[in-house]
């Protein structure tokens, strides 16, 4: 190994298994005698949120984490999360493993106006992999689920992983890891994907070129949106108000509908839909036109 | 965590389960903890050695835990009472007094700072506790210093008649290297000392121990002095010297692996012999401290010029940057980061914040309230996740029980028109929150407080507590039945609700709202991760009747996302068949009905 330390910096979302990950390479490298530190935040991660790992090791180890820029390896059990991390990998020379698949959380699904995108990375597989030297970026989740089981696409990654020359292991110990850390019943599948992981980047195949989010509209705007309200029809149910998603009506002083906050209304005609007395009408005007 | 009593040899273990080693090789009998990150896995590691070698429990709340170990102490075995930042503000009590007392078996305090907030309410330097209550500090640097320095802390508490402050933070806690293991000790059995002058804090003996901590703090700082804990590292050349502590030894070593060191084993008391020879040694002094200047402080006070916090941040976590910029910002001549110059341009996703688990029970909860437009007072646990949008219903959240009083205040403030509801999980109710509920009702406060039932310790990776009815080595015990809590303070009306049932909820807290007084509603469905993962058939939204109203992302449910599909400008939504675990939620809010259980 040509540096005293190696740095392999393991990301994803909670729940995906960042740490099953990191922890089968920590456990090769006690295997191998190295010094290494294996270093976490949990507390949140069974949430949903970022998780990463850092793990270094070598013939000597000070820093628990690995300096910004020093990532020898970037391995991203989900797409955003390797885009999010790109600037810990080491310029020019490190190495990114990424699963293609997208996790996009509730928080990315904010703006629900008509035309409106998620708020994911937009990036797409190409432009990543331009911008770093050596990427391997695989639909490692599809792959795994066409093995029988996607949960093993943890072992078709690390399979990526131990074809990066930085990380000196044979094949056959990275198998023995596998076996003393999965389950014994999914010993069988956890070394296929490993296997079928290697095999991959002997033979890479990129993942379908993932064309852009692309709204049918143009964002409409605000003024397209209309709502007509019967006040005379209006019982003050607080029907629509309970019940519209964006929490954009309230009742007024007398008890009459009104709508509080029309930049929120996305006009979705769940008012319209639910009110027992037909009191209201939506009118998206400008959506005919623009179809 | 399978690791008990395993013979020497060299093991990879986290920094938590090193203490739990350390303190366990230190024959330590009485482990108490209440779970906080980072803390948590301290004693879950400590309950896998043998029950016949030391008692570990989960206590309701810090104090319980830190008095338990007191006991443990005065009857003469060896002690250790573990505990996130903010719990030994809860514990300080009892501290503040247990530090004149002193002790009999030794006695360690683990506590787990977490500069950073990765997982707190805020990244209070525990090291200001060890100052404030003069008891000596002890910061490990790494997992194998970890197991020696709790070791070591038994042994100083012994020797010094003192309470030891054992303090970690996330970063080594959770971090696992190799850690050179030793055997169970068995130190000498202390038998009861009857001293009523030095166990029993009246006026009149607090006055004569009071001395006394003063000298032990001095005699403590003499021991550090001479033994070979502080260590003077030399480097190359006498142009600036660094004295640090803890994992910040780490990052220096790393970035400056050259430079003249002094690496101290503690904040408090300082080495003040050691101190000046190493500053006389060098002509410009810097320490590397995370968090607040303590040491820093301590230097400049013994009249040595010293610099520190203008090139190192008094918040957040340091890192090797952070300690290379900080440096290179103070005229040290240092290697650039590799990063500045030919580095990646930042590419900045969407944030991903925790949210809360598919078909968690906690969602229906802030929706109705949200809907009721209450004003909620919230508490600590996964719920404070629904401050955040879509549910957005948390209006404050203070400390641990917090909740039920700040209601109360707010309600007796005759704060505005709004309905004005406390929330609270179970675990922190049992914490904290009886004493604020008690008053509630004595003091005629017109809240609602709903009790977040699951059953479960659920933040801290679900631990046991007196609700769930079983301890931490998960044998059997009574169950604290929280209504009947509720019923004995003096709450008239008290009731349960399915929080599975969106309508029954809604219902349930209008009532409870309407009712004058104190009310109580308990959500009784448990956690979906812990004890017991709950998986049931997944759900599907039916593209063709869904108007992309997405009524139903307003739970927050991390399963429904936007699918392909459109409508009218807007995404439909699709539930993930992996994640869901088909609570009915969704299908229960959605407006056109169009949410059903997947064919499978």
């Amino acid at each position: 190994m040509m540096r005293a330390t190696t740095n392999v910096l393991v990301v994803g979302v909670g729940g995906q298994g960042v740490l099953m990950v990191s922890r089968a390479l920590t456990h090769l490298c006690r295997e191998s005698g190295l010094k290494v530190k294996q270093s976490e935040v949990h507390g949140m991660a069974k949430r949903g949120g970022v998780v990463f790992s850092h793990v270094r090791f070598g013939s000597e180890v000070w820093s628990p984490t690995i300096p910004e820029g020093e990532a020898d390896v970037l391995l991203a059990l989900e797409w955003a999360e390797a885009v999010r991390w790109l600037s810990h990998l080491r310029p020019m020379e490190g190495v990114l493993i990424a699963d293609t698949q997208r996790l996009v959380p509730p928080f990315a699904c904010r703006d629900r106006r008509p035309g409106a995108l998620s708020g994911y990375a937009p990036e797409t597989v190409e432009e990543i992999l331009a911008r770093v030297e050596t990427g391997h970026a695989l639909d490692a989740t599809g792959m795994a689920k066409a093995l029988g089981d996607a949960r093993v696409a943890n072992s078709l990654l690390l399979g990526v992983l131990s074809t990066v020359p930085a990380l000196e292991f044979a094949a056959d110990e990275w198998l023995q890891t596998l076996d003393e850390i999965v389950p014994p019943k999914t010993r069988a599948l956890n070394r296929s994907a490993f296997l079928r992981g290697r095999e991959w980047v002997e033979n890479p195949v990129l993942p379908p070129p993932k064309i852009r989010e692309v709204a049918p509209l143009e964002p409409l705007a605000r003024s397209s949106i209309e709502l007509e309200i019967h006040a005379a029809w209006c019982k003050g149910c607080d029907i629509c108000v309970k019940m519209c998603p964006e929490r954009c009506l309230r009742l007024d002083e007398r008890r009459v509908a009104v709508l509080d906050d029309p930049n929120a209304c996305t006009g979705c005609r769940i008012c319209e839909m639910l009110c027992p007395d037909f009191a209201i009408n939506v009118h998206v005007r400008q959506m005919e036109a623009v179809r | 965590m399978k690791q008990a009593s395993r013979p020497q040899g060299l093991f990879t273990m986290s920094g938590n389960e090193a203490i739990a080693r350390g303190a366990w090789e230190a024959g330590v009998r009485v482990g108490a903890a209440y779970p906080g990150t980072p803390s948590t896995e301290i004693l879950e590691s400590l309950s896998t050695y043998p029950e016949g070698d030391v008692h570990a429990q989960w206590s309701p709340n810090e104090k319980v835990a830190l008095d338990v170990a007191i006991g443990a102490s005065f009857a003469g075995v060896r002690a250790l009472a573990a505990m996130k930042h903010v719990g030994l503000n809860v514990a300080s009590d009892s501290l503040m007094s247990q530090a004149y007392i002193g002790v009999n078996g030794g006695l360690v305090l683990a506590v787990c700072d977490d500069p950073g907030i990765h997982s707190s309410q805020n990244e209070q330097d525990s090291r200001f506790f060890a100052e404030f209550a003069r008891i000596p500090v002890l910061e490990p640097s790494d997992g194998q210093e970890a197991l020696d320095f709790t070791r070591l802390a038994f042994e100083m508490s012994e020797r010094f008649d003192t309470p030891v402050l054992l303090r970690s933070t996330t970063r080594l806690s959770h971090t696992r290297s190799e850690v050179l293991v030793g055997e169970r000790t068995s130190p000498p059995t202390r038998a009861f000392v009857s001293d009523p002058r030095k166990n029993v804090m009246i006026p009149a003996y607090a006055r004569l121990r009071h001395p006394l901590v003063l000298v032990r703090e001095r005699n403590v700082g003499a021991f550090l002095d001479s033994s070979e804990l502080s260590r003077i590292e030399p480097g190359g050349g006498g142009d600036f010297g660094i004295i640090t502590v803890g994992v910040p030894y780490a990052y220096v070593k790393e970035v400056a692996p050259e430079a003249s060191l002094l690496k101290l084993p503690g904040s408090y008391p300082l080495p003040e012999r050691t101190l000046r020879d190493f500053a006389a040694s060098v002509k410009r002094l810097f320490v590397v401290e995370e968090l607040e200047p303590v040491i820093e402080r301590g230097v400049r006070a013994l009249g040595i010029a010293v610099e520190g916090k203008e090139y190192f941040s008094r918040t957040g976590e340091l890192s090797p940057n952070a300690v290379r910029d900080g440096l290179s910002r103070a005229g040290v001549p240092m290697k650039a980061s590799t990063q500045v110059e030919t580095g990646y341009p930042a590419v900045n996703p969407m944030p991903r914040p925790p949210v809360l688990c598919p078909g968690c029970p906690h969602m229906t909860t802030f929706m109705a309230l949200r809907a009721l437009e209450a004003r909620v007072a919230g508490d600590i646990g996964c719920y404070t996740l629904s401050a955040l949008e879509p549910l957005k219903a948390m209006d404050t959240c203070v400390a641990m029980g917090s909740s039920i009083a700040v209601a109360s205040g707010m309600a007796l403030s005759g704060f505005d028109a709004h309905p004005v509801v406390a929330t609270i999980g179970d675990s922190t109710f049992l914490h904290a929150g009886i004493p604020p509920l008690m008053n509630a009702v004595y003091n005629h406060a017109d809240i609602t407080v709903v009790v977040l039932d699951n059953r479960t310790t659920a933040m801290t990776g679900g631990q046991d507590h007196p609700g769930t009815g079983r301890t931490l080595r998960g044998e059997e015990t009574h169950r604290v039945d929280i209504g009947e809590v509720a019923r004995a303070l003096g709450v008239t009306w008290v009731q349960t609700v399915d929080s599975y049932d969106v309508a029954a909820v809604l219902r349930t807290l209008r009532e409870a709202i309407r009712h004058k007084g104190v009310s109580v509603v308990i959500s009784n469905r448990p956690c979906v991760l812990d004890p017991v993962r709950i998986q049931g058939p997944p759900f599907e939204v039916e593209a063709s009747g869904c108007t992309a109203c997405q009524a139903c992302m307003n739970l927050g449910c991390p399963s429904i996302t936007w699918g392909d599909e459109w409508y009218e400008g807007r995404h439909k939504v699709r539930i993930d068949e992996r994640s869901c675990i088909g609570c009915t939620l969704c299908a229960q809010v959605c407006p056109t009905d169009c949410i059903r259980l997947r064919d499978s």
